[in-house]
C-alpha cells in the first residue's frame, strides 16, 4: 500500500470530506496541480473547478468554489466557500445553468456590462465545474 | 366584584395564551439546537480561516491593500444585523440601541453616519433616522453564505470607492442560552491579525506560495469579510432563538400566575354568590317564622 496524505475539504456549512488518500488533483491559481503523500507545505488560491482524488481504484470527485489550500504535515486542507460530491449533482440543473449563463454572457458582453459579465462567467465557470464532476463520480 | 362568567372567560383566554407561548418556547428550543449546530459547524472554517490569514499578515506591509487602508476618518457605515421576527424579549431593541448609541458618538466626533440594515428589526428601528443606505430583509430565518457574501460585497464596494472609511458590525453575541450581548465589531478597514511570532517564523519560512502572499491575501481579504459577516449572522441566529426561549418562558410563568390570581377571584365570587343566595334563603325562612 502506498503512502496516503490526509485530505480534508471544509466549507462554512462544514466538513465535506475527511479521508486518506492516495493523490488530490486541484484547480489551483495557476493551473491544476497534483499533490501526492509528504509534499512541501504549500499554500495556493484555488478556483472555481473540479477536485478529484483517489483512494485505490477509486476515484471521487468534488465541485469546488473560491478559497484557498494548505498543505502541511501530510495533510492537505481547502477552505472553499462551497463543495459538492459529484454523486450528488443534479445534471439537469447544472445545463440548464450553463445554458443560462451562456445567455447572460453574451448579454453581457453586447452591452458591455462587466460587472455582469464577470458575474455569469463565474457561473458559467460553477455550472461546467459540476457538469464535469457529475461525469466523474 | 366582577361577575362569575367574566373571570371565567378570562381564565380561559389566559390558558390559552400560555399554551401558545409554551409552543413557542418549544419551538424556539429546537430551532435554538440548529442554529447552535450551524455555528459548531463554521468553527472549523473559520478557526483555520484566521490561523492562515494571521500567518500570512504578519510579515506583509498592509499599505498595498486597499482592504487594509486607513484613511482619515470622515465616513462611518454601520452594518446592524437583527433578526426578522419580533416576540424575543429586549434582544433586537438592544442591538437597535447600541446602534443610536453608536450613531450618536460618531456625529458628535463631526463623522457622519450611514446604516446598512439587515434583518428586519433593524429596519423598524432605524429606519427614522433616515440614514439607512441598503437593507437586506427576510433572510435572517434560513441564510447560506451567499447572503453574507452579498452583503459583505455591497459594504467593501462602497469602502473601496472611498464612500465610507470605516465599517463596523453591530450584532447580538451568543454568549449562552441565559446570555446574548450586542456587540461592535470593526470590520474595514481589516486590521491585521495577531500572530505567535514563534509560528510564524516557521509558516512564512516553509511555505512555497502560489502565486505569492500578496496575491493569496487578495484573495483572501473578500473571503475574510463574508467570514465576518457569516459568523455575526449565525450570532444573532443563534441568540434570537435563546432569547425567545427566555421571554416566552417568562410569558407562559406569567400566564400561570394570572390563572392563580384569577382563580382565587373565581372562587371569591362564587363563595360570595353562595353566601348571598343562602341568607336570601335563612333571610326567607326566618320571615316565615314570624
Amino acid at each position: 500500500m502506498a503512502q496516503q496524505i490526509h485530505l480534508e475539504v471544509v466549507t462554512p456549512a462544514g466538513a465535506v470530506v475527511n479521508e486518506d488518500v492516495d493523490i488530490v488533483n486541484a484547480p489551483g491559481y495557476g493551473g491544476d496541480f497534483g499533490v501526492l503523500a509528504n509534499h512541501a507545505p504549500f499554500l495556493s488560491t484555488i478556483k472555481i473547478g473540479l477536485l478529484t482524488y483517489e483512494q485505490g481504484n477509486d476515484r471521487k470527485s468534488l465541485m469546488i468554489s473560491g478559497g484557498f489550500s494548505e498543505v502541511s504535515n501530510n495533510k492537505i486542507t481547502f477552505l472553499v466557500e462551497s463543495a459538492e460530491a459529484g454523486s450528488d449533482i443534479d445534471v439537469d440543473r447544472a445545463m440548464k445553468a450553463k445554458e443560462r449563463a451562456e445567455k447572460r454572457l453574451a448579454q453581457a458582453a453586447a452591452q458591455d456590462d462587466n460587472f455582469n459579465q464577470m458575474r455569469a462567467e463565474a457561473a458559467l465557470q460553477r455550472a461546467l465545474a459540476r457538469i464535469k464532476a457529475s461525469k466523474i463520480a | 366584584m366582577p361577575s362569575l362568567k367574566d373571570v371565567q372567560d378570562k381564565i380561559v383566554g389566559v390558558k390559552k395564551t400560555s399554551q401558545i407561548t409554551s409552543a413557542m418556547n418549544m419551538v424556539a428550543s429546537a430551532k435554538l439546537r440548529g442554529a447552535q449546530e450551524k455555528m459548531e459547524n463554521f468553527h472549523p472554517y473559520a478557526d483555520k480561516f484566521n490561523e492562515t490569514m494571521s500567518t500570512l499578515s504578519g510579515g506583509g506591509n498592509t499599505d498595498q491593500f486597499p482592504l487594509m487602508e486607513v484613511r482619515d476618518m470622515k465616513t462611518v457605515e454601520l452594518v446592524v444585523i437583527t433578526s426578522d421576527r419580533g416576540l424575543c424579549g429586549s434582544f433586537n431593541a438592544n442591538i437597535v440601541k447600541l446602534a443610536e448609541q453608536k450613531i450618536a458618538e460618531y456625529e458628535a466626533d463631526g463623522k457622519s453616519v450611514s446604516i446598512v440594515c439587515v434583518g428586519k428589526k433593524a429596519n423598524q428601528g432605524l429606519k427614522k433616522t433616515g440614514k439607512v443606505r441598503n437593507q437586506f430583509l427576510d433572510i435572517m430565518s434560513d441564510f447560506q453564505m451567499f447572503n453574507a457574501r452579498e452583503i459583505a460585497q455591497d459594504v467593501a464596494t462602497n469602502f473601496l470607492n472611498g464612500t465610507t472609511d470605516k465599517v463596523e458590525v453591530i450584532y447580538g453575541h451568543f454568549q449562552s442560552v441565559a446570555i446574548q450581548k450586542p456587540v461592535a465589531q470593526d470590520m474595514l478597514p481589516i486590521t491585521p491579525l495577531e500572530s505567535d511570532e514563534e509560528t510564524e517564523k516557521q509558516a512564512v519560512g516553509d511555505y512555497i506560495y502560489e502565486p505569492s502572499t500578496e496575491e493569496i491575501m487578495d484573495v483572501m481579504q473578500p473571503l475574510y469579510l463574508n467570514v465576518i459577516i457569516y459568523n455575526a449572522m449565525l450570532q444573532v441566529g443563534a441568540s434570537e432563538h435563546a432569547a425567545r426561549m427566555t421571554a416566552m418562558d417568562n410569558a407562559t410563568n406569567a400566564c400561570k400566575d394570572i390563572v392563580s390570581d384569577l382563580t382565587l377571584v373565581f372562587n371569591k365570587a362564587r363563595q360570595a354568590a353562595v353566601t348571598g343566595e343562602l341568607m336570601d334563603i335563612v333571610g326567607g325562612a326566618e320571615a316565615l317564622k314570624g
